[in-house]
């Protein structure tokens, strides 16, 4: 993991005290709410429903035992004893006193974290593949280059007002885990014909009220180059995108209006300019950040299959995890577990600081001490030995962060919704709780196969609902909560956005239109087709047919 | 016009609380000040305009309501979520007498300014 050189810890320390005495002034009334709020904002501080909410930043997801703790300890003494994992990769708190903040901050430096460009018009949290350096599947760990970038665009002088808030994703695997192309810039690791190590970029992806999907601006960028390019697409975006209408204002409506032509012939002109100058990234400095993420001293030798099957044999729950919770690691004798943090009937990426603890404890058990949060808020061991997995899935099943159902339809995207959040027109968690329950027999669940539900609680879209394959999105309509559901989202690279099928479903039947969809699909799949690739066959129209029989008659 | 009551979140703590009629913020929305008139109106929104000046409430608006019999309702469900805790952690839900019907529809959710995503 990437540690602190003592410029960094100096400009954390330095922020909360800095933060410490706006508090003070604050609360002494010297400063209004309206002058207030902005230097809450970029200290990760909201005024929530119920109480201030504090987010806080987990650098492209990664965090070390001791970061874990930390957050336990914070929820238990600071909080009411649980946090909340996002769908960008952070962590968040429901009900920070705004006089605990600088204390909180100040423990949280303690362990090189901060809540910094974690809301506002900022550069956020860089998105990255929870599996990076670790996974069988990818080009290049893609870390360093993300930590890179979190090195360029911290406190970045030039970009401290933005349009609008802005978000890179970055990614080494063709098999995409970031929902890269609905980021405004997607770093995708490729090598040219040399084998050398750059990057296609695609720029103004996005969600929200208009979601679009990122279009290539530049097939293949040396990787020498990353920072003045991303440098040369920021200062368009900043200079041309719109700060007079909040609807407008994302990088993903410039380039619609100006076209992907334009936008590049722009950028690269700005680029030639700065490509030359300080933002050059040496190869020296590459291998310096680098050196942070080498290899973890993973044992080596072959994997003892035999005794995995033996364990899977005794064990159908065990092998049932193993298969849906487990994934291949590039290290033979090693795997990569996912900690579902999706109980039947939970709240979608919630944790208590006992779960926490104990987290961190199997961390250091099992996984060197590391922890990986996905934005799918699941968390993930990223070194683990096979022939520790099922002492690690009992100790997991005890804790509630072993149901067996990544990927499947237990396994939601949810926002916290009008339960704790100030822009949601609707609640989201019960939705998913109650979806939970529905389809709460774990072999059903597999046999429905891999699919993607997303919740969100307003258009703003935390919860990703355009990208699901089945998307709910709440919308309030005289005085009551509906759900509009849209069919054939996919956050991957073959990525696509969701169609509404129709009008919204009340709060009463909006579990059962989720019934109907997924009884609908299994009805029509062939052999081996996911939901997706049965939508991508038969269109919207027999789920329409079920989910909306009397006008469907109607019509005919 | 319609029976309405303030409310805003504390500064120190952005719990949610209400105008009573001491001049004082509860968090116990049964006990709100209840504005019925121009006159009512005007009295309180000095005293929130007050609270604003001193740091001692944030940004406090004003809400519609219902009364019976001593209990004070918001009308719309933003506001009994506000009033009563989130549903979802029935620990921090505020109990009250008839809370099981607070969270069933029948108003809207209110657009106050917010703090973006």
């Amino acid at each position: 993991m990437y540690r602190y050189d003592e410029l960094d810890q100096r400009i954390v320390d330095e922020r909360v005290e800095q933060f410490r005495d706006q508090v003070t002034r604050r609360m002494a009334g010297e400063i209004t709410e309206e002058e207030f709020k902005p230097l809450r904002l970029m200290n990760g501080l909201y005024l929530q429903l119920h109480a201030y909410m504090l987010r806080i930043a987990i650098p492209y997801g990664m965090l070390s035992s001791t970061q874990l703790r930390k957050l336990a300890h914070i929820a238990r003494t600071y909080d009411r004893g649980y946090g909340h994992f996002t769908t960008r990769q952070c962590i968040q708190f429901n009900w920070p006193k705004l006089e605990d903040t600088p204390d909180i901050l100040a423990e949280l430096a303690e362990v090189q974290m901060h809540a910094i460009q974690t809301s506002g018009n900022s550069f956020r949290n860089v998105t990255a593949d929870q599996y990076a350096g670790v996974s069988a599947d990818e080009l290049e760990d893609s870390r360093p280059y993300a930590e890179i970038i979190r090195q360029w665009g911290a406190l970045h002088p030039e970009f401290s007002y933005l349009p609008r808030k802005f978000k890179i994703a970055v990614t080494g695997s063709a098999n995409d885990r970031t929902a890269a192309k609905f980021h405004d810039i997607a770093v995708i690791l490729k090598k040219d014909d040399a084998g050398e190590t750059g990057f296609e970029i695609m720029i103004g992806g996005g969600q929200g009220r208009t979601p679009m999907i990122a279009q290539t601006v530049r097939e293949f960028l040396p990787r020498h180059d990353l920072l003045s390019y991303l440098e040369a697409i920021m200062r368009i975006y900043n200079l041309m995108g719109r700060r007079d209408n909040i609807f407008k204002a994302k990088l993903k409506i410039l380039v619609y209006k100006l076209g992907i032509d334009e936008m590049q012939k722009l950028v690269e002109e700005e680029w030639n300019q700065i490509k030359d100058g300080p933002l050059k990234l040496p190869q020296a400095e590459i291998d310096r950040v680098a050196a942070h993420f080498q290899p973890l001293p993973h044992e080596t030798g072959e994997s003892d299959a035999r005794a995995l099957d033996v364990a899977k044999f005794e064990s159908p729950a065990f092998a049932r995890w193993a298969r849906t919770n487990v994934a291949a690691h590039k290290q033979p004798g090693y795997a990569i577990v996912n900690l579902s943090l999706k109980p039947t009937g939970g709240v979608p990426g919630d944790a208590t600081a006992e779960q926490m603890d104990a987290v961190a404890d199997l961390a250091d058990e099992y996984s060197l001490g590391e922890i990986r949060v996905t934005h799918e808020q699941n968390l993930v061991f990223a070194h683990v030995r096979e022939s520790d997995l099922l002492p690690l899935w009992r100790a997991l099943d005890g804790l509630g962060f072993a149901t067996p159902n990544l990927n499947l339809i237990g396994d939601m995207i949810c926002c916290p919704g009008l339960d704790y959040c100030g822009l949601a027109n609707a609640r989201s968690i019960p939705v998913a709780q109650r979806i939970g329950k529905r389809f709460a027999d774990l072999d059903r669940q597999l046999d429905i196969g891999e699919l993607r539900l997303k919740i969100s609680g307003c258009i703003n879209a935390c919860g990703h609902h355009h990208v699901g394959h089945i998307g709910i999105l709440g919308v309030e309509r005289k005085g009551e909560e509906y759900y509009q559901i849209t069919l054939g989202g996919n956050p991957a690279m073959d990525a696509s956005i969701g169609d509404i099928v129709g009008p919204a479903f009340s709060s009463d039947d909006v579990v059962d239109a989720v019934e109907t969809v997924v009884t609908t699909y299994v009805e029509l799949r062939a052999d081996g087709e996911r939901f997706l690739d049965t939508y991508r066959r038969v269109g919207q129209e027999p789920f329409k047919q079920r989910l909306y029989p009397e006008k469907t008659d109607a019509a005919a | 016009m319609a029976l309405q009551i303030f409310t805003g979140n504390r500064v120190a703590d952005g719990i949610v609380v209400y105008l009573d009629d001491a001049g004082g913020w509860t968090e116990t929305v049964s006990q709100s000040r209840l504005i019925a008139t121009s006159e009512d109106e005007a009295a309180a929104t000095e005293m929130a305009e007050k609270a604003s000046d001193d740091a001692v409430v944030a940004d406090p608006y004003l809400i519609d309501v219902t009364e019976d019999g001593g209990e004070i309702r918001p009308v719309r469900y933003r506001e009994r979520i506000r009033a009563y805790g989130p549903p979802v952690h029935p620990d921090y839900v505020k109990t009250t007498p008839s809370d099981a019907d607070h969270f069933t529809p029948g108003g809207g959710a209110s657009r106050q300014s917010s703090d973006g995503a």
